[in-house]
């Protein structure tokens, strides 16, 4: 008997039935994921189940209400009543909305509890936002990297066909662990950015001048892929996150790699490079890390960002170049790029930016090495 | 208490003849009827910046508008639809009918009024006309948070936080100006728990934009001296707290989510009873819901920081404050289900506007307190299901609220009918394309689509083209309702004082000739 109301209930109301039917399905295509972890888990149960309370309350008071509509129309010859209080009904609701209330938010807090939880993990990462890139860096084996959107421009323009995962694949996605507590440390470099991964339900501002924390468990590989949710300016929507969970083995096999191209970069730096080989590192490194604001062709978009091509710092003015590239502009979207990036990258972009565009043919062509920038970052002038 | 009131016959009782009449006027009614034409152009404005919007929505890929623009069109959407339409709306209300519904022959500070109307299109003027400057208007989102608004901002910056202050000078002075009204000019007999709703809900309107607009007022000075003066209140390089920000922001911003909400619930109860012929259900907990809701509404800020890092207990004592709101909303929703209970039910445009605002800003609640519990909020925060949220409490929310107060009234303040049928179908297309715009974001939403994307993965697409057709059906709506309100401006069938069957007992506006005299109630009426 109880389950014929039901039914009827559902399908007296096309509303909620409408809508119900879509989210119940578990398609991640019109609900919240699931996700993979405990926590994802727990938050898209508690997600259903306040939807489901708020879906009934919504059944209950439509019902009376359409019901009285019809019932009561004047065109079918209704007299209206004249009461206009009743203190037990109004006791009576509110008694019953503080009821329901309770009753939420009780798996609430248990979920909340659950899911916040700042102890240490075995693995360690500090997420740093970046006007428009993540950078992912592992503290307990002291190597880095930054992670690009790879989509390319001319599919956002849609002069060629979008491919699969259009705007939600980067050039190098963070790698975790499986079936280890990861925790995050989140901050911001300019301005604040939201660090968002839908299938881990890990959602962390990153904020200058602060480290939140947020944590993971992954049970199984896969790639996982998020999103920048806090407005951070022109790029927001085309820095994605991609996360992919790899086994224990192929996680330190990934590490591994990781120290040694950093030691062989470290050798690098104090090797004789040539205007060829650092051209071509810093075309490279411009396209990017630069052309986003400067654009490919150096003309900038000004007066927001200046154009690089025929600009006095880049024809003649090779200190001022190093400094700004290491220091940043303070009030301006110029980032302090000297602290995230190495000598060799920051020399060779701005040997590439000294020559393209006809700076070289134009301007004093000063080469500078990543021994410059060395001197750079070793000079006493402070 | 009423001594004010005392008026002579002077012998020139007309308005002033042309331009002057609007620069000049300190009538009531001619400066309502400035805030709502103002409010209704910068409907259009505002709303010509969403069609841009849902444009470049319509398909994944950048097509129609660079990012840069897109995002000045966000941010000045934004800004334009709460401080440029819902809230001068309100206030125009306001002066029209406070004092007509007090039984006052006008606003208490009759100079400072037309002051407070003449320095929104200053206002407006200057925030606009940022966008035909070489650097471009504010880009920041209308939520400005810093660094982005302070030292990542195009210098117009300086422009928007110039117009925020006038902004908020303008909403000071409208205030000051209602409480006084309300407190000293109400006709004999009145006492306070005999005020129609509306009246009520200005009247805690009116306190809790006393209350905020400074505090808006502070964080963009805060934010002027960052970015001229070299402090770092926002800045974190030299020591300062951009979380500051937008505590400070959502202290001013969740009291005036409700400043957006308040006028609307005292509107629509009118109506409720009128077309249900039958008192409204409960007028004291209506009452003593509204200051409650006015009250929790300076304890939940931090609802909108889920994701910022709090401390457990922050987190969980915002959830449950946020929670308890739901408490005094929900009494009124029953009130007014309960109000139709048992009536006399007609379906004129207002009556159909207001049943549409009690279902679907009901829905709006839902989905609020969906937002409120703190762990769905992770997966929910800054996607289109806030999106959806906010618009189904702001437009079939406020503005629908609007809307039916202006059928509901129109013949009041024009003497004429408005046209029921094409009144109906402004109805119904509204109706259908508001849910057909909004609706699907709850799911767009929910799928992962963050919110301020110029841009977007394929698969949000069919959702998008979805909305972006609903939202251009919205908007060629309208131009409908602006017909309507000319043509009922212009002819219409002529209105008796009651306009509304059995009205003329439900408040001192529906005693008046319909139009009122220039100066109404030069007689002081009673109230029993
Ligand atoms: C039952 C009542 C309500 C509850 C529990 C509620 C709760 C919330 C919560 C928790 C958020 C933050 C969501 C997030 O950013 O993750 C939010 C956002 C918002 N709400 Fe509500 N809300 C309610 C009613 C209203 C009303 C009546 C209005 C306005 C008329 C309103 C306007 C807004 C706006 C404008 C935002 C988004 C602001 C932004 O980030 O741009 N809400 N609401
Ligand atoms: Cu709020």
């Amino acid at each position: 008997m109880a389950y014929i109301k039901k039914v009827l209930a559902k399908f007296i109301f096309v509303m909620p039935l409408f809508f119900s039917s879509l989210v119940f399905s578990e398609s991640s295509d019109y609900n919240m994921p699931i996700g993979v972890t405990e926590v994802s888990e727990s938050i898209f149960e508690l997600h259903m189940v306040i939807f489901w309370i708020c879906v009934a309350i919504g059944v209950i008071v439509f019902s009376i209400m359409f019901w009285s509509l019809w019932k009561y129309r004047k065109s079918k010859g209704a007299v209206a009543a004249d009461f206009d209080d009743n203190l037990w009904l109004e006791i009576g609701w509110t008694v019953a909305a503080t009821l329901v209330l309770v009753w939420m938010a009780v798996p609430a807090t248990q979920v909340m509890v659950e899911a916040y939880d700042d102890a240490e993990g075995e693995i360690n990462i500090l997420i740093t936002g970046h006007q428009w890139k993540w950078h992912y860096e592992y503290l307990e084996d002291e190597v880095g990297f930054f992670s690009n959107l790879s989509t390319s421009q001319e599919q956002i323009d849609g002069e060629v066909p979008k491919g699969e995962f259009y705007l939600k694949e980067v050039d190098e996605p963070l790698v975790i662990p499986t079936n280890t507590r990861v925790r995050f440390l989140i901050t911001g470099n300019d301005v604040i950015h939201s660090w968002w991964v839908p299938d881990f339900a890990v959602k962390q501002d990153a904020i200058p001048g602060f480290i939140n924390t947020a944590w993971t468990n992954v049970p199984e590989p896969g790639i996982f892929r998020g999103a920048c949710t806090e407005l951070c300016g022109i790029k927001h929507a085309f820095m994605p996150v991609v996360v992919r969970a790899v086994e224990r083995e192929e996680f330190d096999a990934f590490i591994a790699e990781k120290v040694t191209l950093a030691e062989a970069e470290r050798l690098l730096t104090s090797k004789n490079w040539t205007k060829e080989e650092l051209m071509e590192r810093g075309e490279q490194f411009y396209q990017t890390n630069c052309a986003a604001c400067h654009q490919a062709g150096g003309q900038g978009i000004p007066p927001v960002f200046p154009a690089l091509a025929g600009s006095q710092v880049a024809l003649s003015d090779s200190a001022k170049h190093i400094q700004i590239l290491m220091e940043g502009v303070q009030g301006s979207a110029m980032a302090a790029f000297g602290e995230s990036y190495s000598e060799i990258d920051i020399a060779s972009v701005i040997t590439y930016t000294r020559q393209a565009w006809d700076n070289g043919e134009k301007g004093d062509g000063v080469i500078v090495t990543p021994q410059d920038i060395v001197a750079y970052k070793n000079r006493i002038d402070l | 208490m009423s001594t004010v009131v005392e008026t002579h016959d002077h012998g020139h009782h007309g308005p002033a003849k042309g331009l002057s009449r609007w620069l000049f006027t300190t009538n009531h009614k001619d400066i309502g009827t400035l805030y709502l034409w103002f409010s209704f152009i910068m409907l259009f404005i505002g709303g010509s910046m969403a069609m841009v919007i849902r444009a470049e929505l319509f398909q994944p890929g950048l097509q129609i508008v660079q990012p840069e623009f897109f995002n000045q069109m966000t941010t000045n959407h934004g800004l334009i639809m709460v401080f440029g339409v819902i809230m001068p709306a309100f206030v125009g209300l306001a002066n029209w009918m406070l004092p007509i519904q007090i039984g006052a022959p006008d606003m208490a500070l009759p100079r400072l009024n037309n002051l407070s109307f003449w320095l929104l299109p200053m206002a407006f003027g200057i925030l606009i006309s940022t966008l035909f400057m070489p650097e471009g208007g504010p880009n920041f989102g209308w939520t400005f948070y810093a660094p982005l608004s302070t030292t990542y901002a195009p210098s117009t910056v300086n422009f928007f936080i110039f117009s925020v202050h006038v902004m908020g000078v303008s909403s000071i002075l409208g205030s000051i100006n209602i409480i006084t009204t309300i407190f000293n000019m109400r006709a004999p007999g009145m006492t306070l728990m005999k005020m129609p709703l509306f009246v009520w809900s200005w009247l805690i309107t009116a306190y809790l934009l006393i209350a905020v607009m400074p505090v808006l007022a502070g964080v963009v000075t805060m934010m002027l001296m960052d970015i001229n003066f070299g402090t770092s209140f926002f800045n974190a390089a030299g020591g300062g707290d951009p979380v500051l920000f937008q505590h400070v922001f959502w202290f001013f911003g969740h009291p005036e989510v409700y400043i957006m909400i308040l006028p609307a619930f005292g509107i629509v109860s009118h109506i409720i009873e009128t077309f249900s012929r039958k008192p409204i259900f409960g007028y004291s907990s209506m009452v003593y819901a509204m200051a409650s809701i006015a009250i929790l509404s300076f304890v939940v800020w931090a609802h909108h920081m889920f994701t910022v890092g709090m401390p457990l207990a922050g987190e969980l004592f915002f959830m449950y404050s946020t929670m308890l709101i739901a408490i005094p909303t929900g009494v009124k929703v029953f009130n007014w289900v309960a109000t139709m209970f048992r009536g006399s039910i007609t379906f004129e445009t207002p009556m159909l506007f207001s049943i549409a605002f009690v279902a679907l800003f009901t829905i709006g609640g839902f989905s609020g307190l969906m937002l409120a519990i703190v762990p769905a909020d992770f997966q929910y925060h800054d996607t289109y299901f806030v999106v959806a949220h906010f618009h189904y409490v702001l437009v079939p929310g406020a503005l629908f609220g609007i809307i039916a107060g202006a059928y509901y009234w129109l013949p009041k303040w024009t003497g004429n009918m408005y046209d029921e049928t094409l009144g109906k179908l402004h109805f119904w297309l509204t109706f259908i394309s508001v849910n057909v715009t909004f609706f699907p974001m709850h799911f767009v939403g929910l799928a992962g689509m963050p919110r301020r994307y110029p841009d977007y993965a394929l698969q949000f697409a069919d959702f998008n083209a979805l909305i972006s057709v609903g939202a251009f059906m919205f908007g060629l709506t309208q131009l409908l309702f602006l017909f309507i309100v000319i043509k009922t401006i212009r002819s219409g069938k002529q209105a008796t004082p009651e306009v509304w069957e059995g009205a003329g007992d439900l408040g001192l506006e529906w005693t008046l000739s319909s139009p009122p005299p220039y100066h109404s109630f030069t007689v002081q009426p009673q109230v029993k």
